[in-house]
């Protein structure tokens, strides 16, 4: 009951949240049988994004993309910052590290068939390349042509033995390789869905199935650009977390947004302002606008943003902290 | 999230339970625990039935129930003493765990010392909408019943989470016209307060005696689910009645579709693989 001055006010009527997002944690320090330097550990969250005067607030974590290629189509605003390391693995997942990226998010672009066609060896001595030049966790993704990943997985998931990365993605119509193998290495797993909550659960349960922990699961809801439909993934992102909160454990994953790709890839990032000349300045507006993507999808329940740009990591950083630290007492009477 | 499922097996009226309990034997009680757990239990029922009326072998049915499992208990007795004695060996044996007091009636004699117990021990209760008179037999004296129960809960301290009100299933075999009286009482006991306090029903009532048990017990339950029903004392164990639950949770939009819906209803007890 809601005292006020001895005279009995209306019961309090606020009901609490049920469920609890479950905590992922990628990376393995050398105690834990890996050689990072510290973990990350993502989800947690009690209540919705940020509302810490309500319950715990997980803290979302910011990982960089980094190419087993040199990303030749990648516009040259986007090569700027990290110059000839692009050309090494290695040494630009240490520059994205140096610049403050929370983990690597290593994507296995060149193993497509139609961008290299890189070998499962070759994937595999990439990840043990870019495990030793940085001391944070690793994220590792795929070409995204479902056949080739199947072959490269399991030796670049046996490469990583130990590191406990977080490997993607599983689908509901291509889960069962990759999730042995993260069962059989240790790793956790990325779980893919086309914008669609109920695609989203169902993978989850299909992987648990198969013995894996839901626990050991981030969410992929699939991601978009602002201006490109990001407001369809928001809503999936916005059920599938009050789901979670309310007691769902096949949606009590923490989500993972995938924003440089898509932001990197629309017309508002890539024009220059020769060509629309009140759009202004493109080295201003394309890290503005990967950055701006990735803020709704905080407010949202993202719990890991990929990026590409320096300067969107820098932005990026900035509005969680200001987020996870301006939260207030709800006014009170 | 979902509908609380209160396990109804472990009851002495049961004779292999009943049996159990007079010869202090654990591992067909604790057999009972794991069997309804895994099934999905959200709380276990305990209930001596005939086979003892001496409060020291409640405690030790509680106790040896307690002791096996992190499902809470339901503390299912007639008596004070016996409620007073399942509490205290509960609270002895786990610590800090939810409970379920099953149940008081709206007679003051009964309400005012229950409804102390609940909130000495931070239990939950179930309110039977009867009293002195005896059970209702229509929709108002249903909601007058529930209603005092309610608001006595209310001003001991309990939350409305912590109250659930049984509207009194009957048999449809002797009672028919019951059978509709209750499902309108489960609607209007939503309306009793926002958010409503938890309705439960015994459910095995309405199939006593007929000759088609498992089929009037699952089309009621999902009948009383689409009323508002949240909560039930049942067989856990019945593997057509959960799939029922879960398509009814499923088709009123309390749950997330998914193709394997049935398998996540099942694995989300202990999340223990199939």
């Amino acid at each position: 009951m809601l005292k006020h001055e001895g005279v009995q006010m209306i019961p309090d009527t606020k009901k609490p949240w049920g469920g609890r997002i479950h905590t992922v944690t990628i990376g393995a320090t050398q105690a834990e049988g890996g050689t990072r330097a510290s973990t990350v550990t993502i989800g947690g969250s009690a209540t919705l994004p940020f509302l810490n005067f309500e319950g715990a607030c997980g803290k979302p974590a910011i990982a960089m993309e980094v190419w087993d290629v040199y990303p030749q189509d990648w516009p040259d605003l986007l090569k700027e910052p990290f110059g000839e390391v692009m050309h090494d693995p290695a040494k630009w997942a240490k520059a994205c590290c140096d610049m403050g990226a929370d983990l690597i998010c290593l994507r296995l672009a060149g193993c497509h068939p139609d961008r290299g066609n890189r070998s499962a060896a070759q994937a595999a001595e990439t990840v043990k390349q870019v495990l030793k030049a940085v001391p944070i966790p690793l994220i590792i993704w795929g070409s995204g042509n479902a056949e080739k990943d199947n072959d490269i997985f399991p030796a670049v998931a046996e490469a990583a033995a130990g590191e406990n990365c977080l490997i993607g993605t599983i689908t509901e119509g291509n889960y069962k390789t990759l999730t042995a193998v993260c069962t059989a290495y240790k790793h956790k797993l990325i779980a893919e869905s086309p914008c669609d909550v109920n695609i989203a659960k169902q993978v989850n349960i299909l992987a648990q199935d198969m013995g894996f922990s839901v626990e050991n699961i981030v969410i992929y809801p699939t991601s978009a650009a602002l201006g490109y439909g990001l407001e369809y993934i928001y809503s999936v992102m916005e059920r599938a977390r009050l789901a979670g909160l309310k007691g769902d454990r096949m949606l009590a994953q923490p989500m993972l947004c995938d924003v440089g790709i898509e932001a990197w890839g629309v017309k508002e990032a890539r024009v220059s302002e020769t060509v629309i000349p009140e759009w202004g300045a493109q080295r201003h507006r394309a890290p503005l606008w990967e950055a701006s993507t990735a803020s709704v999808y905080l407010i949202c329940g993202g719990d890991l943003i990929i990026l590409r740009h320096p300067g969107a990591l820098q932005a990026v950083k900035k509005t969680v902290a200001e987020l996870a630290g301006a939260s207030v007492a709800p006014a009170t009477a | 999230m979902g509908i609380i499922l209160i396990g109804e097996r472990i009851n002495g009226s049961f004779k292999d339970v009943g049996k159990a309990i007079q010869e202090k034997n654990k591992s067909v009680i604790q057999d009972w625990v794991a069997k309804q757990a895994t099934a999905g239990a959200d709380y276990l029922d305990v209930n001596m039935g005939a086979a003892s009326r001496n409060p020291d072998d409640f405690a030790w049915l509680v106790r040896t129930v307690a002791e096996s499992t992190t499902v809470p208990v339901s503390i299912d007795a007639n008596r004070l003493d016996m409620f007073s004695t399942g509490l205290k060996a509960y609270r002895e044996t786990v610590g800090e765990r939810p409970v379920l007091i099953n149940s008081t009636t709206a007679e003051d004699s009964k309400l005012i010392p229950l409804l102390e117990m609940a909130s000495q021990y931070k239990a939950s209760i179930i309110g039977v909408v009867m009293d002195e008179r005896g059970s209702p037999q229509d929709v108002d004296r249903r909601l007058e019943l529930g209603g005092k129960i309610f608001a006595a809960a209310i001003d001991a301290g309990l939350s409305t989470d912590q109250i659930f009100l049984d509207p009194i299933v009957m048999p449809v075999k002797f009672m028919q016209e019951q059978a509709k009286n209750v499902l309108n009482a489960i609607q209007q006991m939503t309306m009793l307060s926002d958010p409503p306090p938890h309705i439960s029903v015994g459910l095995s009532n309405v199939a006593s005696k007929t000759e088609e048990k498992k089929l009037i017990n699952r089309t009621y339950m999902v009948m009383a689910i689409a009323m508002g029903l949240d909560a039930a004392i049942l067989n856990v164990c019945d593997e057509e009645m959960m799939q029922a639950i879960a398509t009814a949770e499923i088709l009123l939009g309390q749950e997330i579709y998914s193709d394997a819906y049935l398998k996540a209803y099942r694995q989300r007890a202990g999340g223990a693989p199939a």
